[in-house]
C-alpha cells in the first residue's frame, strides 16, 4: 500500500479489483489511477466492466478481491469517508420522479447535513446552473430525458464533491445535448474536481479525458493518454485524391513504391496507404508532381481511436453512435 | 442548458457556504425524517395509492357484515359487527404493510437507492424512513375503520383512553409487521413478485387468526395457528380495549410479539438490502 504522500495527488486508484457474480466475473483484476483534477476515462463496450468498477469504487458494492481508494480512503474500511468526498450520476437517472426539482435537491441537501436554508439556497443555485429554474417545482416524471439527465447531475454535485463519477453521462441524448454535458464536466474540472466517466463513446473520451483506460472483458487492456492510444495501432495513414480520376492507377502504382505497401482504396478515387517515417510525405509530393498527377487532396493522420479501439478489443466499436447518428 | 456553457466552475462552488460535514445529532433520525418526508411527498401526489387504507377497509366492512355476518352470528348483524371491527382492523393492517414492500422494490429497480447509497447516511435510512411514512397511512386507516364502523352501527363499550390505547397499539404494531414487507421488497426480484409473495404470507396470517371467528370453532391444528399468530394477539387486544374484556394478557403478548418481529425482520430486511447490487 502506498503511503499518505501519494493521496494528495492521486484522487482515485485501485489495485487488482475483483468482482464476480456468480460464474461471471465482471472484473478480473482492474488497476485505475486518476490524478486530482483530471478526468478519466473508462472506455470499453458493453458489459465490460466499466458500471460494475464504477460502483465499486462508490461503494455501492464490494471488491472481492483487490482495493481501492477514493480520496485517501479505502472504500471497504471507510466507505462512510468515501462517501463524503463523492458525486455518483448512474447510468440511468435516479431522480424521484414524483418530486419537483428542487424537492429532489432539497432532498438531498438535508440528506448531507445542511440546513433547510442552505439545502434551498443550494437547490437554486444548481438549478439555476443547470437552466432548470423554470421546471423548478414541477414533478420531474414531467421532465424530457436531457433535463433528467442535468438534474440528476445536479444532485450529484449538491455536497460539492471533489470526485465525481460519472456513468455513461450521455448515453441517450442527442448530440447537441452531449456537446452541453461535456461544456459542465470540463467546468467541473476547471473548478478542481476530478471526474472518472465511463463511456462506450470515442469521441466523447478523446474530447474529455485526460488519460485512457480501456476495459475489456473485466480487464484493463490499456492505459495512456487519447493521443498515445491512437499512435499504438501502428504508423500513420497518407490519403490522397488524384484530380483526375483516370489516374489513380499511376498514382497508386508510386505510393505502392514510397510507402512500400500496396495502397487501399477506402473510396472511389481515393487512396490511402500505412505509411512509416516522416520522409514518406515530401518523397510522395515529390514522385506525384514529377508525374504529373495533380491532386484535390492529400493528408498524413493518426489513426482514428475507433482504429485504436478496434485493434485494442477485436471487436467492432460499439453500436450506439452509430444508431445515435442515424436518429440525429 | 445552453446558457451553461458561458458559466465559469467557479459558480458551481461560490456562493453558498461550505457544507457543514461536522456530525450533528442523532442522523439516522434526522435522515429517516428526511426520507419520510420523500415518501409523504410521493403519497400526496399519487392519492390512489392510499386505496387500500381507505376504500379497501370500508368495502371488507361492508362484505363481511352485510354477506357473512348474519349466517356467522346467526341473523345479528349488529352483534358481528362489534366482533368484527376490531379484527378487520388487524386484517386491514396486514393488507396495509404490503405497499411499503412493493414500492421499495419499485425505488430499488428506479435506481434512486443509488444516490441514497452513495451519501454518507446510515445505510438503514431509506427503509427507516419509508417505515415512519407509514404512520400516517396507518392512522388513516385507523379513523376511517372507526368512522365508518360508526356509521354502520359499531359502539366502542370502554372509555376513550381504551379507544386512543387500540389505536396506538394498532398503529405501533403496524410498523413492526410491515419490516416482513420490507424483508420481503429487498428480496424480490420485480415489485410484482412482491405483491404476490406478501400476499400469500398475509393471507394465512389474517384468515388462520380469531379476525372473523372464534379460534375455538376451528379444527385443532388451526387453531393452534391461530393463538399463536401475533396478529391474533393485537386483535384480540384491540377487541378487549374497544368491547371491553380483559386486555392485559393480549396487550403483554401483542408487545412480545412486536418486538419478536424487529428482532428478527429489521436485520433480515437491513441484510438483504446490504446484498443488493
Amino acid at each position: 500500500m502506498t503511503t499518505t504522500t501519494h493521496t494528495s495527488d492521486i484522487a482515485v486508484e485501485a489495485e487488482g479489483l475483483v468482482k464476480r457474480f456468480g460464474a461471471t466475473t465482471a472484473l478480473d483484476g482492474v488497476d485505475i489511477a486518476v490524478p486530482r483534477g483530471s478526468v478519466l476515462g473508462l472506455l470499453g463496450p458493453n458489459g465490460a466492466g466499466k458500471t460494475t468498477a464504477v460502483r465499486v469504487l462508490a461503494t455501492l458494492l464490494a471488491p472481492d478481491g483487490g482495493w481501492a481508494r477514493v480520496d485517501g480512503h479505502d472504500v471497504v474500511s471507510e466507505p462512510a469517508r468515501v462517501r463524503e468526498s463523492i458525486g455518483l450520476t448512474g447510468q440511468y437517472a435516479s431522480v424521484d420522479d414524483a418530486l419537483s426539482g428542487t424537492q429532489n435537491l432539497v432532498m438531498i441537501g438535508r440528506l448531507l447535513d445542511l440546513s433547510r436554508r442552505d439545502a434551498r439556497a443550494r437547490a437554486r443555485e444548481l438549478l439555476n446552473w443547470f437552466d432548470l429554474t423554470e421546471a423548478a417545482d414541477r414533478p420531474a416524471r414531467t421532465y424530457s430525458g436531457g433535463m433528467r439527465r442535468r438534474l440528476d447531475l445536479a444532485a450529484s454535485l449538491v455536497g460539492r464533491p471533489s470526485v465525481i463519477f460519472l456513468d455513461e453521462p450521455t448515453t441517450g441524448l442527442d448530440p447537441s445535448k452531449r456537446g452541453d454535458m461535456w461544456q459542465v464536466v470540463r467546468s467541473l474540472v476547471s473548478d478542481g474536481a476530478t471526474v472518472l466517466l465511463t463511456t462506450q463513446y470515442l469521441d466523447e473520451a478523446d474530447s474529455l479525458a485526460d488519460a485512457i483506460t480501456v476495459v475489456d472483458r473485466g480487464r484493463v487492456i490499456a492505459h495512456d493518454t487519447p493521443h498515445a492510444l491512437k499512435r499504438i495501432v501502428g504508423g500513420q495513414t497518407l490519403t490522397l485524391r488524384p484530380t483526375d480520376p483516370s489516374r489513380v492507377e499511376d498514382a497508386a502504382a508510386i505510393l505502392a513504391d514510397v510507402a512500400a505497401a500496396r495502397p487501399e482504396s477506402p473510396r472511389a478515387g481515393v487512396l490511402s496507404v500505412p505509411v512509416s517515417g516522416d520522409d514518406v510525405m515530401p518523397d510522395a509530393v515529390h514522385r506525384l508532381s514529377a508525374a504529373g498527377i495533380v491532386v484535390t487532396e492529400l493528408s498524413l493522420h493518426l489513426p482514428s481511436l475507433d482504429e485504436a479501439f478496434l485493434a485494442l478489443t477485436g471487436t467492432t466499436t460499439p453500436r450506439e453512435p452509430l444508431l445515435m447518428e442515424v436518429a440525429a | 442548458m445552453t446558457r451553461a456553457p458561458s458559466l465559469d466552475g467557479r459558480r458551481f462552488r461560490a456562493a453558498t457556504p461550505v457544507l457543514a460535514m461536522t456530525a450533528k445529532p442523532f442522523p439516522l433520525a434526522r435522515h429517516s425524517a428526511t426520507l419520510a418526508w420523500r415518501s409523504l411527498v410521493n403519497t400526496r401526489r399519487t392519492p390512489e395509492a392510499l386505496i387500500d387504507v381507505t376504500l379497501q377497509p370500508v368495502l371488507f366492512l361492508l362484505i363481511f357484515t352485510y354477506i357473512f355476518g348474519g349466517a356467522i352470528a346467526h341473523g345479528s348483524q349488529h352483534d358481528y359487527l362489534q366482533f368484527l371491527l376490531p379484527g378487520l382492523l388487524g386484517q386491514s393492517i396486514a393488507l396495509g404493510g404490503v405497499a411499503i414492500g412493493v414500492n421499495l422494490s419499485r425505488d430499488l429497480e428506479k435506481g434512486i437507492f443509488d444516490r441514497f447509497r452513495s451519501l454518507p447516511i446510515a445505510r438503514s435510512a431509506p427503509l427507516v424512513g419509508a417505515v415512519l411514512a407509514d404512520v400516517v397511512r396507518y392512522t388513516i386507516l385507523t379513523v376511517v375503520m372507526l368512522a365508518f364502523g360508526y356509521v354502520l352501527g359499531f359502539r366502542a363499550q370502554t372509555g376513550i383512553l381504551s379507544v386512543a390505547a387500540a389505536c396506538l397499539l394498532g398503529i405501533a404494531f403496524a410498523l413492526c409487521l410491515c419490516w416482513i414487507s420490507v424483508w420481503i421488497g429487498m428480496l424480490a426480484r420485480t415489485s410484482g413478485a412482491v405483491q404476490g409473495i406478501t400476499m400469500l404470507i398475509v393471507f394465512p396470517l389474517s384468515f388462520g387468526s380469531n379476525t372473523f371467528v372464534d379460534p375455538s370453532t376451528l379444527p385443532g391444528w388451526l387453531e393452534w395457528f391461530a393463538n399463536v399468530n401475533p396478529l391474533s394477539q393485537l386483535v384480540g387486544a384491540v377487541r378487549a380495549l374497544l368491547i371491553g374484556g380483559p386486555a392485559g394478557e393480549h396487550v403483554l403478548w401483542t408487545f412480545v410479539s412486536m418486538a419478536a418481529l424487529l428482532v428478527v425482520f429489521v436485520p433480515l430486511a437491513l441484510r438483504a438490502y446490504g446484498r443488493r447490487a
